[in-house]
């Protein structure tokens, strides 16, 4: 690692956390309600006019929104990032292994039986199902994973569990009320608008859990990009070391999913932007990398998709695929011309 | 003995490829295994890197097994360069070398003053300086196995394992490649062990060669006891066409048939002739070759009927009158151009007797195709 790289990498990070800071300001400061900064500031910071309509969407609704993009955003990123050197494959990304189809069997499960059966029951028994149903389907492909060593095999079973999974679902749709099939559509387009106080702490407890468990991997994760045999022969133990990622992969994309829906595109498009702009692909260095520009990328897209066609709200998988695509096919058409 | 298998036992899922394998490398030392395709080097290399499990028997280095080790206790005393291709993601070469650093940096693999010493001195070792801020992803075949072979250096095993090192690579690269690890051997005392495609290759470089055919190791030994006689062409089973051990060549199928051409070789002077008519399908006789003549190596290969005399002594008489008998048989005579002198004085005896039988004396091929 010699200077001109280390330099390289802090100016990355500098640039994506004044990006943080800038969408922070932004996503607070744009709303239906309009608010001066001034005001906005004094709300935050003096905790000012405590108790009014305007502290009220700060606090309760801008702030937490805003904050939940971020960590969604990058928790995504860093696990569509970890898929990707897993399969050593560039679409791999967080819900190929059947995860979104795992949460959202489980979400229609939870729609069609348990809230249709019981009215007014709190809104964490989706969460809870998307986590379990996410979980569920990452334990099958992890029983597989012990059982062959083929990185194609695997990732060709992950997407079979997820036809098992869709197919189910479309069974329990075909049966199901109109209004659950719509709450059902709405969930699986994905939304940060759910943002609470409450699911804020348990997401930046398990993300950060999941954070600092990546970092501890990412040693044994960049031999792993030379080839299982040579990273076996530097002593890894392999099987050990791909429970481990499968699993940590998994806890981020769950709790994502969990919380705001299947989110597409991000997770596989974020990594390949940290890793063009770092010019490196040491998770050391990407898996941070990863986080900040997911986290970025979320909160503008997020602030896109509220503001756009307001007062109607844009599904965030819209305006992820729409902005995110063109930025990775532009960045990899560059990638090739240096190559050449 | 510094690495050692004994009745080594090794196959995959439970069945046994090949038994019995019991062979030695001291420190400084290079052992070859040879043997035809899918004999089951590369699991008896695999094996004995712990890659694959064995089925029965021991590997020990310094008399303990290998498979008491810790899996990191054994990265520091064994690397390997496998056949598997990477293409690792956005890697320099320098990284990639760095990785063999892997069992000695801490937990987040940061590197050292050290060991970015112990780079820079495996890339010196293979002459990759130049290569260290370059892509992984944008060498050629050559670069790349030596910054693999550079990756296994950093490791500083005692003893590197090594699959088909040399194959993808053209013959410059091969013997620098080889050229490499027989530095490293004495330099660094390495026990090597390496399957190698190139038997010619394996005989020089080796101190030792197995040979893999069938369920058992079916020779081992120094080259000069390996390589001799028809071996190789029963290891190989080479049923026609042959690799000549003393040189290290390897000749095509003989051409059959009635030896239509008596070829007058000697010096030299033979061998791109055999060779041309080998293309052509033509068979042919040739002589009077000195045994120690190099024309006579080839000619044994290719020749329907070699007329041949002892080294150091004058020719017979009967041997001249064989190849005037083989002339007699012949339509053509190809006169290669051997220089005559005073032990070869037949030549122009037997030129002498082709005109006078009227067959046609031809100097090159493309006068018999015309």
């Amino acid at each position: 690692m010699n200077k001109s790289k280390i330099l390289r990498y802090q100016i990355v990070y500098m640039v994506l956390l004044f990006l943080i800071a800038l969408a922070l300001v932004l996503n607070v400061n744009t709303g239906s309600v309009n608010m001066s900064p001034v005001k906005i500031f004094k709300i935050i910071f003096m905790r000012f006019e405590e108790g009014s309509v305007d502290s009220n969407i700060i606090w309760r609704i801008r702030l937490p929104r805003v904050l939940m993009a971020a960590i969604l955003g990058g928790a995504l990123s860093v696990s569509g990032f970890q898929l990707q050197t897993f399969f050593r494959n560039p679409i791999a990304g967080p819900f190929v292994l059947g995860i979104s189809s795992g949460a959202k069997l489980a979400v229609a499960f939870a729609i069609i039986f348990i809230l249709g059966t019981f009215s007014g029951i709190s809104p964490y028994v989706m969460v809870l199902f998307a986590f379990l149903g996410s979980l569920i389907t990452t334990g099958f492909v992890l029983l597989f994973s012990q059982k062959t060593t083929n990185m194609s095999m695997l990732l060709v079973i992950g997407i079979m569990i997820g036809y098992i999974c869709s197919a189910v679902t479309d069974f329990m749709i075909t049966f199901a009320k109109d209004n659950h099939i719509a709450s059902l559509t709405y969930w699986s387009m994905g939304s940060f608008s759910g943002a609470s106080w409450n699911s804020l702490g348990i997401i930046t407890v398990v993300v950060a859990i999941g954070l600092f468990c990546s970092m501890l991997i990412s040693k044994p994760m960049e031999a792993y990009q030379l080839g299982e045999g040579y990273a076996k022969s530097m002593g890894i133990n392999i099987r050990l070391f791909r429970l481990i990622l499968i699993t940590l992969s998994s806890l981020l994309s769950a709790t994502v999913t969990a919380f705001a829906g299947p989110i597409s595109f991000v997770g596989i498009a974020v990594p390949h932007i940290a890793k063009m702009l770092m010019k490196t692909s040491k998770p050391l260095v990407i898996i941070p990398a990863s986080f900040l520009c997911g986290a970025s990328f979320c909160m503008f897209c997020d602030l896109i998709a509220r503001t756009a066609f307001a007062p109607t709200e844009l599904a965030i998988g819209t305006v992820t695929a729409l902005f995110g695509a063109p930025i990775v096919i532009s960045l990899m058409g560059k990638q090739r011309k240096n190559k050449q | 003995m510094y690495f050692q298998t004994q009745k080594l036992s090794v196959g995959y899922a439970g069945k046994v490829l090949i038994k019995d394998i019991s062979f030695s490398v001291e420190r400084g030392k290079i052992l070859s295994i040879i043997g035809p395709n899918g004999a089951g080097k590369s699991t008896i290399l695999k094996t004995i890197s712990r890659h694959l499990e064995r089925i029965g028997g021991t590997v020990t280095i310094e008399k303990e097994s290998i498979f008491k080790l810790s899996n990191k206790e054994l990265a520091k005393r064994l690397s390997v360069m496998l056949t598997e291709r990477i293409d690792p993601d956005l890697m320099t070469c320098g990284q990639v070398v760095a990785m063999g650093r892997y069992p000695y940096t801490n937990n987040f693999g940061m590197l050292t003053p050290e060991d970015r010493a112990v780079v820079a001195e495996a890339l010196r070792m293979v002459h990759a300086e130049d290569l260290e801020d370059k892509l992984f992803s944008n060498t050629s075949d050559g670069q790349r196995q030596r910054i693999m072979l550079a990756r296994a250096i950093c490791q500083q095993p005692q003893i590197m394992i090594l699959d088909e090192p040399t194959s993808y690579l053209d013959i410059r690269h091969k013997i620098e490649l080889l050229d490499i690890l027989r530095n490293l051997a004495t330099e660094k005392e390495l026990a090597i062990i390496m399957s190698l495609h190139e038997i010619d290759l394996a005989a020089k470089i080796s101190d030792q060669i197995i040979c893999v055919k069938g369920d058992t190791i079916e020779n081992c030994g120094t080259p000069e006891e390996v390589f001799n006689g028809d071996f190789i062409k029963s290891l190989y089973d080479i049923e026609s066409g042959s690799f000549n051990t003393l040189l290290g060549s390897v000749e095509l199928v003989a051409p059959q048939g009635k030896p239509d051409v008596f070829v007058l070789g000697g010096n030299g002077k033979g061998i791109p002739i055999y060779r041309q008519l080998q293309k052509h399908r033509q068979a042919f006789s040739t002589g009077i070759l000195f045994e120690n003549d190099v024309d006579f190596q080839v000619a044994t290969a290719l020749s329907q009927w070699v007329v041949a005399a002892e080294p150091f002594n004058p020719v017979p008489g009967a041997k001249v009158a064989e190849a005037k008998a083989l002339i007699d048989r012949a339509r053509f005579v190809i006169d290669t151009g051997v220089p005559i002198g005073a032990y070869n004085q037949f030549c122009k005896e037997l030129l002498k007797y082709a005109r006078v039988r009227g067959k046609l004396i031809l100097h090159h091929v493309e006068e018999l195709v015309s």
